[in-house]
């Protein structure tokens, strides 16, 4: 295992971030066999951001903000709460988090796998165009505000307006919505659907019964564009 | 962007330590707020009878920057009174300019009649007197015009500085210092100028300050229509409205909270609000978050940092409570309730 201290190796406020992001991105494809932990993270900012081949990376304290962003094909697992921006615009990979995260977990993710096992904050999954997203925990106000593609699960509640402005993502939550945002409907589990779920539940590796979800979707309603009156001219 | 640091203690034996714990958070959040730094501390309480009222030299920003030696605040903090601190503050050929603040003490004791005692750190000086506070204001505003009020209560003491905050925190020998809870602030400003006066906290009564991390949108209306209620501004900056807001509020019988709350209705903008009270401290996010907060609780203190980093610090982070506060929610923290 390679071992990198945050501040042995350089100073949390800029130093030991660039030093280990250098070295990581110095991994060749063939290179990702002996695993990376990272220590004394103490929520230093952008910890494994950029990742391009697919090393595993365990980050053994809390991340501060864009943690694994615009993640390829790493697995990346924080021992500990994220800031703000978690997985923002990932492609691929896994990304982790023990604890819980904060604001705009996942967003505008492409691809790839989130799963934070505790709580998400507010906008998780903003604008998500394809990414996957699994929350153990709840998640906060204008999630997957304007998603296009993609998925969040939500294995507690969900605040307020919860799919605002939504497109083709799709949206499944065990808990309570406290409210649903402009355009976001609940719609009928059929078995395609509970077949999703479980799928993406496995691959969080997180145990729920599926029957107990709603699943929430675009009722299409905003995103076409209306000519009202056309027929008067 | 800016940065908010507010430290509690509910263990009474980590008084003498809180400046130790409090400089790295403030420290850690010089890169969201270079600017400026500032914060208050609640300790070294006034006696009965007493009024404890910092005063910042405002003269001698036109005759010396401050520097780097002289006293500390507080005998809490070092066990002596230094002498004035500043270059050229002394009096003498600077008098209009500078204030004296031995002769400001004398001045105050005979007027009052009252001992007072008198604790100098940089450019400002922390006095204890036993006064009616309107007639202290009214005095001091005749008679010291560059004396200039930045906190009066019991306890409070507000210092704050244009400067790198890792640099204010040595300057003030945050380190040395004593209490039960401190709120702090780093500035990098947007709404307006870089100045001392433009810094947090401010002050929003007695033993009551207030600090900001966002922006407000309606301060210049907001402005104008307090000045018709009377309430005093001195600079340009949209959380000095908010401030003078919550004074307004309390003057017409709100409780901190109630005021908080009728904030939320009369306040536009984002913000995440930290607000020192003689008892601890009460935080409000904008309903709709956009502001960062993150809370650490364990059985010695609650804490609060704009994020994780200014908490990473403090003694049993590891297993602390960790939580960001809900948005349009009023939290407080205090020894009797804020």
């Amino acid at each position: 295992m390679h071992v990198f201290d945050m501040e042995n190796e350089g100073n949390v406020r800029g130093g030991g971030v660039r030093a280990l992001n250098q070295r990581l991105h110095d991994l060749a494809v063939d290179d990702c066999d002996v695993p990376w932990r990272v220590e004394n993270s103490k929520g230093a900012h952008a910890l494994a951001c950029g990742m391009k081949v697919g090393a595993t990376i365990d980050i053994a304290g809390h991340a501060g903000y864009y943690c694994a962003g615009m993640n390829q094909h790493a697995m990346v697992t924080v021992h500990g709460n994220a800031g703000v921006g978690l997985a923002e615009n990932m492609m691929s990979g896994v990304v982790r988090v023990k604890g819980q995260a904060s604001q705009c977990a996942g967003a505008t993710a492409h691809g790839g796998l989130l799963v934070i096992e505790g709580d998400a904050s507010a906008r998780c999954g903003i604008s998500l165009k394809g990414g996957d997203i699994v929350v153990g925990g709840s998640v906060g106000h204008m999630s997957c505000f304007m998603a296009q593609a993609g998925t969040l699960v939500v294995c507690g509640d969900a605040g307020e307006a919860l799919g605002d402005s939504l497109y083709e993502a799709k949206i499944y939550v065990r808990g309570q919505v406290k409210s649903l945002g402009a355009d976001c409907v609940e719609k009928p589990m059929r078995d395609e659907h509970v077949e999703h779920l479980s799928g993406l539940l496995k691959a969080a590796g997180m145990e729920a019964d599926v029957t107990a979800f709603k699943r929430y979707g675009s009722a299409r309603q905003w995103y076409h564009f209306h000519a009202d009156k056309a027929g008067n001219y | 962007m800016c940065g908010i640091v507010g430290l509690y203690l509910k263990n009474d034996a980590l008084i003498p330590v809180i400046g130790k714990m409090f400089a790295p958070m403030l420290d850690s959040m010089c890169d969201r707020g270079p600017d400026s730094a500032g914060f208050a501390i609640y300790g070294d309480e006034a006696s009965a009878g007493e009024i404890k009222v910092t005063l910042r030299d405002v003269g001698s920003e036109q005759i010396a920057k401050p520097q780097a030696v002289g006293g500390r605040i507080n005998g809490r903090a070092s066990g002596r009174v230094s002498e004035v601190a500043s270059g050229g503050a002394s009096g003498g050929g600077n008098v209009g300019v500078a204030v004296n603040w031995e002769q400001l003490t004398e001045d105050l004791s005979k007027t009052f009649i009252s001992d007072v005692s008198l604790l100098v750190n940089q450019t400002y000086a922390v006095i204890k007197v036993k006064a009616d506070e309107a007639m202290l204001r009214e005095h001091l505003r005749t008679n010291w015009p560059d004396a200039r009020i930045m906190s009066i209560g019991r306890s409070i003491e507000i210092l704050k500085e244009v400067g790198l905050p890792r640099e204010i925190v040595d300057r003030f020998n945050v380190r040395g210092m004593k209490g039960t809870h401190v709120i702090g602030h780093t500035r990098m400003a947007t709404e307006s100028a870089v100045t001392t006066e433009g810094s947090h906290p401010f002050s929003t009564g007695l033993d009551l300050c207030l600090v900001h991390n966002g922006s407000l949108s309606n301060h210049n209306r907001l402005r104008r229509r307090l000045q018709r209620y009377g309430i005093e501004f001195r600079t340009d900056n949209d959380t000095e409205v908010a401030a003078g807001y919550l004074t307004w509020r309390m003057r017409e019988g709100d409780t901190l909270q109630e005021a908080l709350e009728h904030g939320l209705i009369d306040l536009d903008g984002f913000y995440t609000f930290a607000v020192g009270t003689a008892d601890g401290f009460a935080v409000l996010r904008d309903p709709i978050a956009c502001k960062p907060a993150v809370m650490a609780e364990t059985d010695d203190y609650v804490a609060i940092g704009s994020e994780y980093r200014a908490l990473a610090e403090l003694p049993g982070i590891e297993t602390a409570r960790l939580w960001e506060p809900e948005p349009g929610i009023v939290y407080t923290w205090g020894r009797g309730g804020a």
